[in-house]
């Protein structure tokens, strides 16, 4: 007798397991291809998981088999115009490869191209990294709290008095006390009236009815309300993490910032944002750039259109300070800063940024970075690195980059783990 | 459930109509489909049909089927591979899975229509499950009451030793093992192992043997002592004394580096190679088996009136895409279809019985216009491809199918056309297409020649060549690594060429 069996409640993602041990072994290559993959991309979109295209070459499972080469038969189907000892050129790229394909075997593709998940898309982007001292004070130390009802406790300040509550208690407490005085009572007056019916001496009349009239006095001295009565709404102060976070991207469009210069600086912007969306769940993004004045553009014109001038550090991070003050109070947002330049500042520039920047921005900020673009070749310090060197809040940080490779590097530093 | 009429009624009404399937419906299907099969005398295990959806079945898919498996990448690779073949739409899903096990069991994708849950249920626990039971490469070869403890028990192992040595350790022996799984299979039953009460048997028969035998006459004869010492050394010093074809078994029982736990990993992959080695000889016969079973249950059905011909027409539709055959010259031909060759023969080994014609007896002499049903069930007990092609293909196949022979010898230039659907060529296209079929001209023949076990420890392998068919190169040189990883010291590829000669070697030191 056959038996019939419903398994589509049964566990649905069996191969999820074998799924990640796979992309757990080519863990590498899949970075690698994750890394390609995040300098096509512009920067809000680069959060969407994506087709990921292993070489298969490097997947595959070697067996022992026959290579081409020796003597061998084989027959195919559909035989149209062929006779007996027909000569057919030899197929091209098989030194004897034979007609077609061997039986079975599968068209040969050189990719093996998947799909990642959005999650493991950035898993393995962020593998081993963390938002600066984000689990401790976003988490941790809270600033920001919500307060939540949490049922009913019995001290309380008299606003929150739940009358209801509080009646309700009461209620019970009297009936509970009271209970037993009344079923006496109910006794004492049954007897009473028996008496005055059969009628009962006056003597026995007056004790009975002293009797009553003691259980009504009892009954009397039960509390209508009594301190343990009173119930308050009790609440509680939950932590709530401002889930919003707001990312400034600061550069330096004057003439001496290349498009290298600025390919860089995309890149560390991009790094940056993926990491809050990461971590918070809305991320929005301001693009302020300068020369000598600052203005705030979106993405597009932020990187690729080109400005000339002389250049006002100062300016950006007031316009910075500006939006902020405006449009992204700190109680309510989640405020990263990352700053790109070539380090020019002129004159007195340079340290009026630094002053401004460790008195104005960074009491605002949960995290600011400055990354210094600079040439290959070049290894002096600038005038703003210096002043800004003297900056030793700990969520500032700065660091100089001269190649795409070290980006990766360097943001890794940057937002390493914190251990302690 | 007492819905099917009286027998007695010819024409009954359609168990339904409609696609839209329930399990009351399935129920009755199957009882339907149980009472033809009955008619036709399939011997099946019992089935387990389950009804799964299309993750789970591509779930299924990447374990090749097996309901429980070990966590390994690989199959997760095939999980993706499938995945995004069937998202993509480039690839559907198969209708079913059947499992060889006891129960037999079923996937039935709830996706289907009734017709092609009626169709599955025919196919797979009818014909496969019978085929299961029946052909002699299963029942040698495979445990179907025991496999799913198996695996169950394989992959708690699994398991257990990821846990103990980290999966790296475990993933690196696994690696190692599948690559040489091709050659971890007996391809002859070993003799079971004797129990202790038969060993004392064959001890008194022994003795007594001897006794019989004495002959104090004997003592005088004299004995050449040299001789027989020579060939007392030379026999410890050649090891294994038969060269030893299942690589991994040699590997489980004589590797000098593998710790115990690596060796039970070894085995596991081995039993499972070996659990599969009927499947990959029979995949013609056990999809045509199969395919013409449900084709002639349906029928069957439809002639008594429990399928109505929407039913029918739906199932045609199925049935004629599964055995299509695209010719050679076709974008989408992919080699032979064996669903197409397979359900071909038998329907012609069943024409060949009712309706011989003049050629068929010639061929055919002792099958034609003898009773189908019992040549068929002859065929599937005891044949695989190779045989069964050789024995049974048809010249009127051959010409249907328009069948060829390309030859591809490595000294000429171009490639010949050694034979066709012809007269001079039936008996050649046939021999060489039932090659084709053959897992031993497939598989290289490589074996384990020598372990100088005394010396360093070294495994010496031979590759024998036939027909001067090289090891595809990249890929043994990768299979070697793999080697030396189980053996763990060096590890020697001969080739040797049909004169015996060894021609070249590949050498690995760990």
């Amino acid at each position: 007798m056959n038996s019939l069996i419903d398994r589509r409640l049964n566990g649905r993602n069996k191969s999820a397991v074998n799924r990640a041990r796979f992309i757990r072994r080519y863990k590498d290559q899949i970075r690698k291809a994750v890394r390609n993959l995040v300098n096509e991309r512009p920067i809000g979109e680069i959060d969407q998981g994506g087709d990921i295209n292993l070489p298969a070459r490097d997947i595959s499972e070697p067996t022992l088999h026959h290579g081409a080469g020796g003597d061998r038969e084989i027959v195919h189907p559909g035989n149209r115009e062929f006779q007996k000892g027909d000569a057919i050129e030899r197929p091209r790229g098989g030194g004897g490869g034979g007609r077609g394909r061997e039986p079975g075997e599968g068209e040969l593709v050189d990719q093996f191209t998947f799909t990642l998940s959005r999650a493991e898309f950035l898993d393995l982007f962020f593998d081993d990294l963390e938002l600066p001292n984000l689990v401790r004070t976003v988490l941790g130390d809270v600033n920001q709290k919500k307060m939540q009802r949490a049922g009913y406790t019995t001290s309380g300040p008299p606003s929150q008095l739940s009358v209801r509550r509080t009646l309700q208690t009461s209620l019970l407490r009297r009936i509970a006390l009271g209970s037993g005085i009344r079923a006496q009572l109910h006794e004492a007056q049954q007897r009473l009236d028996e008496a005055v019916q059969r009628g009962a001496p006056a003597t026995e009349l007056a004790a009975l009815r002293e009797q009553v009239e003691d259980c009504e006095r009892r009954l009397a001295r039960v509390p209508f309300l009594d301190d343990i009565d009173l119930r308050y709404r009790h609440r509680v102060a939950v932590p709530a993490p401002v889930a919003k976070a707001v990312m400034f991207c600061l550069m330096d469009v004057s003439g001496s910032m290349d498009e290298n210069k600025k390919d860089l600086a995309k890149r560390f912007f991009t790094l940056l944002y993926l990491f809050l969306t990461r971590n918070y769940e809305h991320v929005e993004l301001v693009f302020i750039r300068h020369t000598d004045n600052a203005e705030e553009v979106d993405e597009h014109t932020f990187f690729h259109d080109p400005k000339s001038g002389g250049t006002v550090v100062l300016s950006a991070l007031e316009l910075m300070h500006d939006i902020m003050q405006e449009r992204y109070p700190s109680s309510s947002w989640n405020i990263y800063g990352a700053q790109a330049s070539d380090g020019d500042a002129f004159g007195a520039d340079a340290g009026k940024s630094a002053r401004f920047l460790s008195e104005h921005i960074l009491p605002c900020t949960r995290y600011f970075a400055y990354i210094e673009v600079v040439d290959p070749d070049d290894i002096r310090r600038s005038s703003l690195w210096a002043e800004y060197e003297r900056e030793t809040a700990a969520h500032f940080a700065m660091r100089r980059v001269r190649e795409r490779g070290e980006i990766y590097p360097v943001f890794h530093e940057l937002f390493k783990k914190e251990a302690a | 459930m007492n819905t099917i009429a009286a027998p007695f009624v010819q024409r009954r009404q359609p168990i339904s109509s409609g696609g839209e399937w329930t399990f009351e419906l399935l129920q009755r299907y199957d009882e339907a489909i149980a009472e033809v099969a009955a008619e036709f005398g399939l011997d099946t295990y019992p089935s387990q049909i389950e009804v799964i959806t299309s993750e789970q079945m591509l779930d299924a898919y990447a374990s090749a089927g097996l309901p429980i498996g070990y966590p390994h990448w690989s199959y997760g690779k095939e999980f993706i591979r499938n995945e995004q073949a069937y998202r993509k739409g480039y690839q559907g899903l198969a209708y079913e899975i059947v499992i060889n096990s006891n129960p037999c069991i079923a996937y039935l994708m709830e996706e289907n229509t009734m017709a092609m849950q009626a169709l599955v249920i025919a196919h797979a626990c009818y014909g496969h499950n019978s085929f299961f039971k029946g052909n002699y490469l299963f029942r040698q070869w495979t445990d179907a009451e025991g496999v799913l403890d198996y695996l169950v028990f394989a992959r708690r192992y699994v398991l257990e030793c990821e846990e103990r040595y980290g999966i790296p350790a475990v993933e690196e022996i696994l690696d190692s093992c599948h690559a040489l799984m091709s050659h971890g299979i007996d391809r002859y039953p070993r003799p079971q192992r004797i129990t202790p009460r038969e060993e004392e048997e064959r001890r008194r028969l022994r003795e007594e043997h001897e006794r019989l035998r004495y002959d104090d006459l004997w003592r005088t004869v004299p004995v050449s002592q040299q001789h027989g010492e020579e060939t007392r050394d030379r026999r410890e010093q050649v090891f294994p004394p038969e060269p030893e074809e299942n690589i991994l078994y040699f590997i489980e029982k004589h590797s000098p580096r593998l710790a115990p736990w690596q060796r039970e990993l070894v085995r596991i992959v081995r039993k499972l190679a070996q659990y599969f080695y009927p499947q990959t000889q029979t995949k013609v016969m056990n999809e045509g088996w199969a395919t013409f079973w449900h084709y002639t249950i349906l029928n069957r059905l439809h002639e008594k009136g429990l399928v109505d011909d929407g039913f029918m027409l739906e199932f045609l539709q199925n049935h004629t895409a599964v055995i299509a055959q695209p010719p050679f010259d076709h974008p989408a031909y992919r080699g032979i279809n064996p669903y197409a060759l397979g359900f071909a023969m038998m329907q012609d080994i069943r024409r060949i019985c009712e309706n011989p014609t003049e050629e068929d007896e010639a061929w055919f002499p002792e099958i034609a216009g003898s009773s189908w049903l019992s040549t068929l069930d002859f065929a599937m007990r005891n044949f695989k491809d190779e045989s069964f092609i050789a024995q049974y293909l048809s010249p009127r196949l051959i010409r249907e199918f328009r069948f060829f022979a390309v030859a591809d010898h490595e000294n000429e230039p171009v490639l010949y056309i050694d034979s066709i659907h012809d007269d001079e060529g039936y008996r050649r296209v046939r021999s060489l297409l039932a090659n084709q079929y053959n897992r031993d001209a497939l598989t290289p023949d490589i074996q384990v020649w020598r372990y100088f076990r005394d010396s360093d420890r070294s495994l010496v392998l031979r590759h024998q060549q036939t027909r001067n068919r090289p090891l595809h190169p990249d890929d043994t040189d990768a299979v070697m690594k793999h080697l030396g990883r189980l053996w763990g010291f060096k590890v020697r590829l001969e080739e040797v060429n049909e004169d015996g000669r060894v021609t070249a070697a590949r050498e690995l030191r760990p």
